[in-house]
C-alpha cells in the first residue's frame, strides 16, 4: 500500500482529515477528486496553511499538511509552534523531500535542520520513515495522537518488512557488540548495507530504526550505549540538533558515557541526483562501512535507486 | 446606541485601570474599544453560555495587544467577573499583554502579528463545509497589514469565497513608533483589499452607527470576504495622550491614572511625567 492510497482510505471514511498543502501535490494527485471540499490547497502559502490547520483542529478536525520539508519546518516555523505547538493541536505535517532526498535542488531545499526545530517545540512529535512500508506502518498510529506531528516523509520502495510501529520507541534490528548504528529515514537502506560490511569483517554489529526521534526512546540509546563499543549516529541532518544531539541529551540525562560517531552534515551538501550525492558526500553503505572500519574493503556497493518525482 | 456608549465609556475605565503597575497596551485598546464593543453587543452571537458551543460565532483578536479591551469589554457583558480585572499581570490569573485561552470567550492566543487571519480562515472553511451559519471575525491592527500573512489569507479567503469572515480593520493611523504613513504607507487602503477580491466598507470606528450600519449588511457581496476598515483615534477618548506616537504601551502612575479617569469624564487634562515611551 502506498502513503496515498493509505490516506485516501482514512480519509474517505473519516470526516475528521482535511487533506490540505502548499501546492505540492506530487504524493496526493487523486486526492482532491476523492474528498471534494476536504481537500484545501492554500496555495503557495505554507504559513497561511499552518494557520488554517490550526483553525480547522479548533473545530474537530485533522488537519494532514503536504509541504517540502524546508519550507514547512523553516518557512511556516513560527506559525506550526504557535498555532499548532503552544495549543497542542493535532496539526499533522508531512514533509516532503527531506534531508538528501531534496537530491539536485540545492540549498534552499535542503531540510537537514528540520529534526533540530521541529523538536526544539513543545508538544510537537517528530518522526521520520526509513521507507515507504515504515511509513505506511507509522502514519495512522501518528494521525491518531492528539499532538502535532511532524513526519519526515520517504515514500522509497523497499523489500524490507519492518517491525509495528509505536510512539516513543525504535526498531531494533540487529544487536551488536562492537558497534551500533543508529539512523532515520533515507539512510537506513544505506545502514543494512554499511551492516552487511561490516559483518563480512567479523565485527559484531547492531542496528537501531529511530523512527520515533520525539519522543526518543531512551531505553535503547542507554541500552546500546552500555552493550556496544562504538555507536554511530548516522543521518542525513546536521549533526547539531540531530539524532547525534538527541543521543547526547540522553546519555547526559541518564548519567551514561559512550563512544559516539557522530555521522551526519555540517554544512549543505553538493546538489545532485541522490545516488551521487551519496557518493559524493560519503554516505553511500560501503563509504559508511569503511569510515567505520578505519580501512578500505572489496565490497560491493549495490545500486542506488534515484528518486521517482522531484519538486 | 447611549446603552453602548455607557458600556463603552466603563470598559475605557478599565483599561486605564489596566495601564498601571505594570501598564498594558492603552492606545490600541481605546481605539478598538468601541468596534470591540459593538461587535459583542450588538452583531455576534456570543455569550456565556455559549462558548462551547459550535453554532457560536467566532471573534478572533488578531493585533492582541489591545485585549484590554476584550477584558473590559468581557466584564461589562457578564463573560466574567469584573473583580477579576484587578488580576492584570498577576501570576494567581491570566491577564497579561497578550490574549490567551485560559480567559474563557478568547478564542485563540495572538501577541505575533498577521497569524489569526489564516487561524480564522480554518475556522470558516470548516464551517462552510459543515453548512453553518456562524460568522467569524478577525480583528487586525493596521501596523499588523505589514505582516505578508496578512496578504496571503486575504488571497486565500478570497480564493475559497469566505463570505462568512470579516476582517475589521483597526485603523488608528499607528504602529508602534510612529504613523503608518510615515514608514510603511498603507493607503489607498479600501483600493488594496479591493484589489485582492475583498468587498470593503470603510466608516468612522467609534460610530455605533456607523458600525451598525456596516454590520447590518453583512455578509456584504456572496462569495466574498469581507473587510471594514474602522478608522478609528489611537487612545481615544484621553486627550492628553490621543493621536501620539510616543504613547503606544503605557505605565502610567497611580495619580496619572486618577487624573485620567477624571480626563476621561471631560473634566481636565492630565499632566504626564510618566516615561512617555516604553518600547516592548
Amino acid at each position: 500500500m502506498s502513503y496515498e492510497e493509505l490516506l485516501t482510505e482514512l480519509a474517505v471514511n473519516d470526516e475528521r482529515f482535511i487533506v490540505m498543502t502548499a501546492e505540492n501535490r506530487a504524493l496526493i494527485r487523486n486526492l482532491p477528486a476523492k474528498l471534494g471540499a476536504r481537500f484545501v490547497d492554500t496555495g503557495i502559502t505554507e504559513q497561511t496553511m499552518v494557520g488554517a490547520a490550526a483553525g480547522l483542529a479548533l473545530r474537530g478536525r485533522i488537519p494532514v499538511l503536504h509541504a517540502l520539508a524546508s519550507f514547512l519546518s523553516m518557512r511556516a516555523f513560527e506559525f506550526v509552534r504557535t498555532d499548532a505547538g503552544i495549543p497542542n493541536l493535532p496539526v499533522k505535517l508531512s514533509a516532503f523531500i527531506p534531508g538528501f532526498l531534496s537530491d539536485g535542488n540545492g540549498a534552499t531545499h535542503q531540510a537537514i535542520e528540520d529534526v533540530s526545530i521541529m523538536r526544539g517545540i513543545p508538544n510537537v512529535t517528530v518522526f521520520a520513515a526509513a521507507d515507504e512500508q515504515d511509513l505506511v506502518g507509522m502514519i495512522e498510529t501518528i494521525w491518531n495522537s492528539p499532538n502535532p506531528a511532524y513526519i519526515r516523509i520517504n515514500t522509497r520502495k523497499t523489500d524490507y518488512q519492518h517491525t509495528p510501529f509505536e510512539i516513543g520507541k525504535a526498531e531494533v534490528i540487529a544487536e551488536g557488540k562492537d558497534v551500533t548504528i543508529l539512523t532515520y529515514g533515507l539512510l537506513f537502506e544505506q545502514a543494512l548495507v554499511a551492516v552487511e560490511i561490516l559483518k563480512a569483517q567479523g565485527l559484531s554489529v547492531g542496528l537501531l530504526n529511530m523512527r520515533s526521534l520525539k519522543p526518543v526512546d531512551e531505553a535503547a540509546i542507554i541500552k546500546v550505549a552500555k552493550t556496544s563499543k562504538l555507536l554511530v549516529t548516522l543521518e542525513d541532518h546536521f549533526n547539531t540538533g540531530g539524532l547525534y544531539s538527541i543521543v547526547a541529551e540522553t546519555l547526559l540525562k541518564h548519567q551514561t558515557s559512550a563512544k559516539v560517531l557522530p555521522y551526519g552534515l555540517d554544512k549543505w551538501f553538493k546538489p545532485a541526483l541522490l545516488p551521487d550525492v551519496l557518493a559524493y558526500e560519503g554516505f553511500t553503505g560501503k563509504q559508511i562501512a569503511e569510515k567505520i572500519l578505519g580501512f578500505s574493503t572489496n565490497a560491493i556497493q549495490p545500486e542506488i535507486a534515484t528518486p521517482e518525482f522531484a519538486e | 446606541m447611549n446603552n453602548l456608549s455607557d458600556i463603552a465609556f466603563k470598559v475605557r475605565q478599565h483599561i486605564i485601570r489596566m495601564s498601571t503597575d505594570g501598564g498594558c497596551f492603552v492606545g490600541a485598546s481605546l481605539s478598538a474599544t468601541d468596534l470591540i464593543v459593538y461587535l459583542y453587543t450588538s452583531f455576534l452571537n456570543i455569550n456565556k453560555d455559549n462558548l462551547d458551543d459550535p453554532n457560536r460565532d467566532y471573534l478572533f483578536l488578531s493585533k492582541g495587544h489591545d485585549v484590554p479591551a476584550l477584558y473590559g469589554t468581557f466584564a461589562e457583558i457578564g463573560l466574567m467577573d469584573v473583580e477579576r480585572l484587578k488580576n492584570h499581570l498577576s501570576t494567581e490569573d491570566n491577564f497579561y499583554w497578550h490574549p490567551n485561552t485560559k480567559i474563557p470567550g478568547i478564542e485563540f492566543h495572538s501577541g505575533s502579528l498577521g497569524h489569526l487571519p489564516s487561524v480564522a480562515i480554518g475556522v470558516a472553511l470548516d464551517i462552510k463545509m459543515r453548512g453553518g451559519k456562524n460568522k467569524v471575525v478577525c480583528i487586525l491592527g493596521d501596523g499588523e497589514l505589514n505582516e505578508g500573512t496578512c496578504w496571503e489569507a486575504v488571497l486565500v479567503a478570497n480564493a475559497y469565497k469566505l463570505d462568512n469572515l470579516i476582517f475589521v480593520v483597526d485603523r488608528n493611523q499607528f504602529q508602534a513608533n510612529m504613523a503608518t504613513e510615515d514608514l510603511i504607507p498603507l493607503e489607498p487602503l479600501h483600493d488594496k483589499f479591493t484589489a485582492f477580491g475583498a468587498s470593503v466598507k470603510r466608516i468612522d470606528g467609534h460610530s455605533f452607527e456607523a458600525l451598525h450600519e456596516a454590520f447590518s449588511a453583512y455578509p456584504f457581496e456572496t462569495g466574498k470576504l469581507n473587510v471594514v476598515i474602522a478608522d478609528t483615534v489611537r487612545g481615544k477618548g484621553l486627550p492628553s495622550i490621543q493621536a501620539r506616537a510616543d504613547r503606544w504601551f503605557c505605565n502610567f502612575t497611580h495619580e496619572e491614572v486618577e487624573s485620567l479617569l477624571k480626563e476621561l469624564g471631560g473634566d481636565e487634562t492630565t499632566e504626564l511625567t510618566s516615561e512617555t515611551l516604553v518600547v516592548r
